[in-house]
């Protein structure tokens, strides 16, 4: 059975345990607090911070208000990173884990080509800039906990439950049983279909655009796209090619040939 | 053939400079062997690619489209008044391969590895077809050149059985670059919701293959134009003249192509919302579209160096536009953050594309690459002929 974690903003009082169990559990240095012109510390996910809690400040109800939403990888379904790595170093376990080989299962496959940067919709991989052989870092959604029947670290850190584990689709049935049970949540479920499906879902009883969530996505996941062109490849490689060949042949036979040892000559200026 | 000559390399003002720029690179290379991307470079989280892959690669690759286009038009159609530029072309399109090979492998973080995709086969990935197509096609265009290579230096058996295989050779020479063209393209496919609409597409591919090939002859031209100032020849403009047609009718069909997709899905409209966007791609359509096709359509336009040197200049310019449009304009919204190259980025580009011009120096004054004086003055009265009736 495939994993899964139900955030419920809504529940999400932005203590940020999460992000400090992250941290201790994998032993990940400390950033600097960097609250610029948000309170969200760290300001973004990083190589060293893979999960962070976001702060928003929004009006609801003619008041303001405070929502804050749990960041991290969100483990596709089909995920866009293992797809684009030619070199296949990313993997999408059985139980849900996105993972990354080069650390996660010392394999290491990795060019540092970042092209999973670039396809990845949720913008989640991170390079080690500031190092000379650096990894792809991100949230691996605490896959060796999980093989140990253990909660992610982040998961068992939460006070309000507002972040819940299990399997993705009773997940799934619960947050619509809480959506239709209460009517101050939105009617959607993020990460239900978004690209696909991910492992971790979204349920807010502010609309999540407000939220810094992408919305009006694709349902299709980013693979099948990149697939729709390169199944091409073959038919274009072997007709191409049989074209060009024929076409030579066709023309050759009507042109004159060239020595082409008489034509051409080195330049000649001393 | 004459006696054999010995090597010669003169060295002007001009090539000390530009070989103190390639000093300087190779220096900066090095220490980002050592130290990192972050040590030299401005790249960062929102933006993973930079100037090494937006230009060096991905317009360094375009800009070798010549190559392939040549090869098609002379050697599988045999439009054979096209002979006295097809080995320029295969020349700059091989050097061009090669630094972005260089550039490519500058640019992965762990370098060490960069052999890994031969043998972890990461196929359902873009870059995968990319990665084997290019290093294939370098390989290729390195054996295609033997052949003029032999014909300096002699090695009758080598160059034999390169011979024997010329053909199954040239073929390969032309699928794989179509192939990889248009994958560079794909490559963005991936992309969807982050690439701007305007360049976002389902056959993006299309657009980069296409582009890559109508290019080629306008980058011909503005070469054969600059190594005929440079080494006081007679530019072979007859044939660039006659090589308008075919990007004439194939930007025309790229026009048409391009507001057929976008009205298609919808997104025609955006291009005229004001936004930074949008202008960016009317320029890139009005100016680096449209312009080179009016002033190819027009024959008092075309017939003339300056006119057809302007237009060709417009239409490479254009591709280049058209990349940095991608890469950068277009993702601009989806990364945030934002990015300039740092010094040493530039450094480095610029060493790269000097030795580009050094060793086409270098090549073209030792091996026979462009056609013999003689031969051009009876060679461009046939071609005008064609080229003006047509």
């Amino acid at each position: 059975m495939p994993k899964g974690v139900l955030v419920d903003v809504s529940r999400c009082i932005g203590c940020r345990s999460c992000q400090t169990a992250c941290k201790n559990y994998y032993d990940l240095p400390a950033t600097l607090p960097a609250t610029k012109e948000s309170w969200n510390n760290p300001p973004e996910l990083s190589a060293t911070d893979w999960t962070r809690v976001s702060y928003h400040m929004i009006k609801k109800d003619g008041r303001v208000q405070w929502r804050f939403v749990k960041n991290q990888c969100m483990h596709c379904n089909e995920p866009a990173c293992e797809s684009a790595c030619f070199t296949h170093a990313f993997l999408k376990t059985e139980n849900g884990p996105v993972v990354y080989k080069p650390t996660d299962l010392n394999k290491d496959y990795c060019v540092g080509c970042r092209y999973c940067m670039i396809a990845c919709p949720f913008n989640v991989p991170k390079f080690e800039w500031d190092k000379t052989f650096p990894y792809v870092r991100k949230c691996k959604f605490c896959f060796e906990r999980l093989n140990q029947g253990l909660k992610p670290a982040c998961v068992s850190a939460c006070p309000t439950e507002a972040i819940k584990f299990g399997d993705r689709d009773n997940l799934l049935a619960e947050a619509w049983q809480r959506i239709n049970r209460e009517s101050r949540y939105v009617k959607h479920v993020y990460g239900e279909k978004e690209y696909g499906g991910t492992a971790w879902m979204y349920i807010s009883d502010v609309p999540f655009e407000q939220l810094g969530f992408k919305t009006n996505v694709s349902e299709r996941s980013i693979p099948s796209y990149s697939w729709n062109v390169l199944r091409w490849t073959p038919y274009i490689f072997v007709g191409w090619g049989a074209i060009l060949t024929a076409m030579r042949y066709y023309t050759k036979k009507r042109s004159q040939t060239h020595d082409e040892s008489e034509m051409y000559a080195p330049v000649d200026k001393g | 053939m004459e006696k054999q000559r010995n090597w010669t390399f003169r060295i002007t003002i001009y090539r000390l400079i530009m070989i103190a720029f390639v000093f300087i690179a190779a220096g900066a290379a090095l220490y980002r062997f050592r130290y990192g991307l972050g040590s030299v470079t401005n790249l960062n989280d929102h933006w993973p690619w930079g100037l090494w892959i937006g230009f060096d690669l991905l317009c360094g690759i375009a800009l070798a489209g010549g190559g392939f286009s040549t090869a098609l038009i002379v050697h599988v159609l045999h439009k054979e008044k096209y002979l006295p530029i097809a080995r320029a072309a295969l020349l700059t399109s091989l050097i061009g391969y090669v630094i972005a090979l260089i550039s490519l492998f500058l640019d992965i973080g762990r370098w060490y590895n960069f052999w890994r995709p031969f043998f972890y086969w990461g196929y359902h990935s873009v870059l995968f077809e990319v990665f084997w197509c290019i290093s294939l096609y370098t390989m290729v265009q390195v054996l295609e050149f033997g052949e003029i290579f032999f014909e300096k230096v002699k090695c009758a058996p080598l160059q034999k059985i390169l011979h024997f295989f010329m053909t199954p050779l040239l073929i390969l020479g032309i699928i794989l670059p179509t192939l990889h063209q248009s994958s560079l393209g794909s490559l963005y496919v991936v992309a969807v919701d982050k690439l701007n609409p305007l360049w976002w597409s389902m056959i993006i591919p299309f657009f980069f293959v296409w582009s890559a090939f109508f290019l080629g002859p306008a980058m011909v031209t503005i070469e054969g134009t600059l190594a005929a100032k440079a080494y006081g020849r007679k530019p072979e403009l007859s044939v660039f003249q006659s090589l308008t047609k075919v990007t004439l009718w194939m930007m025309i069909i790229y026009f048409v192509v391009k507001v057929a997709d976008l009205s298609y899905r919808g997104v025609l409209s955006t291009a005229f919302n004001g936004s930074f966007e949008s202008n960016m791609f009317l320029i890139e359509m009005i100016v680096f579209v449209l312009a080179p096709i009016f002033m190819y359509a027009v024959p008092s336009i075309r017939t003339r160096l300056w006119g057809v040197l302007t237009a060709s200049i417009l239409v490479v310019a254009g591709v280049i536009f058209n990349r940095m449009n991608v890469v950068f304009t277009g993702m601009s919204k989806g990364m945030g953050g934002h990015y300039f190259p740092s010094v040493w980025e530039w450094l480095i580009t610029i060493g790269m594309w000097s030795a580009l011009v050094l060793i086409y120096c270098f090549i073209v004054e030792n091996f026979p690459i462009l056609p013999r004086e003689e031969h051009i003055e009876t060679g461009s009265h046939t071609s005008i002929g064609t080229g003006i009736q047509a």
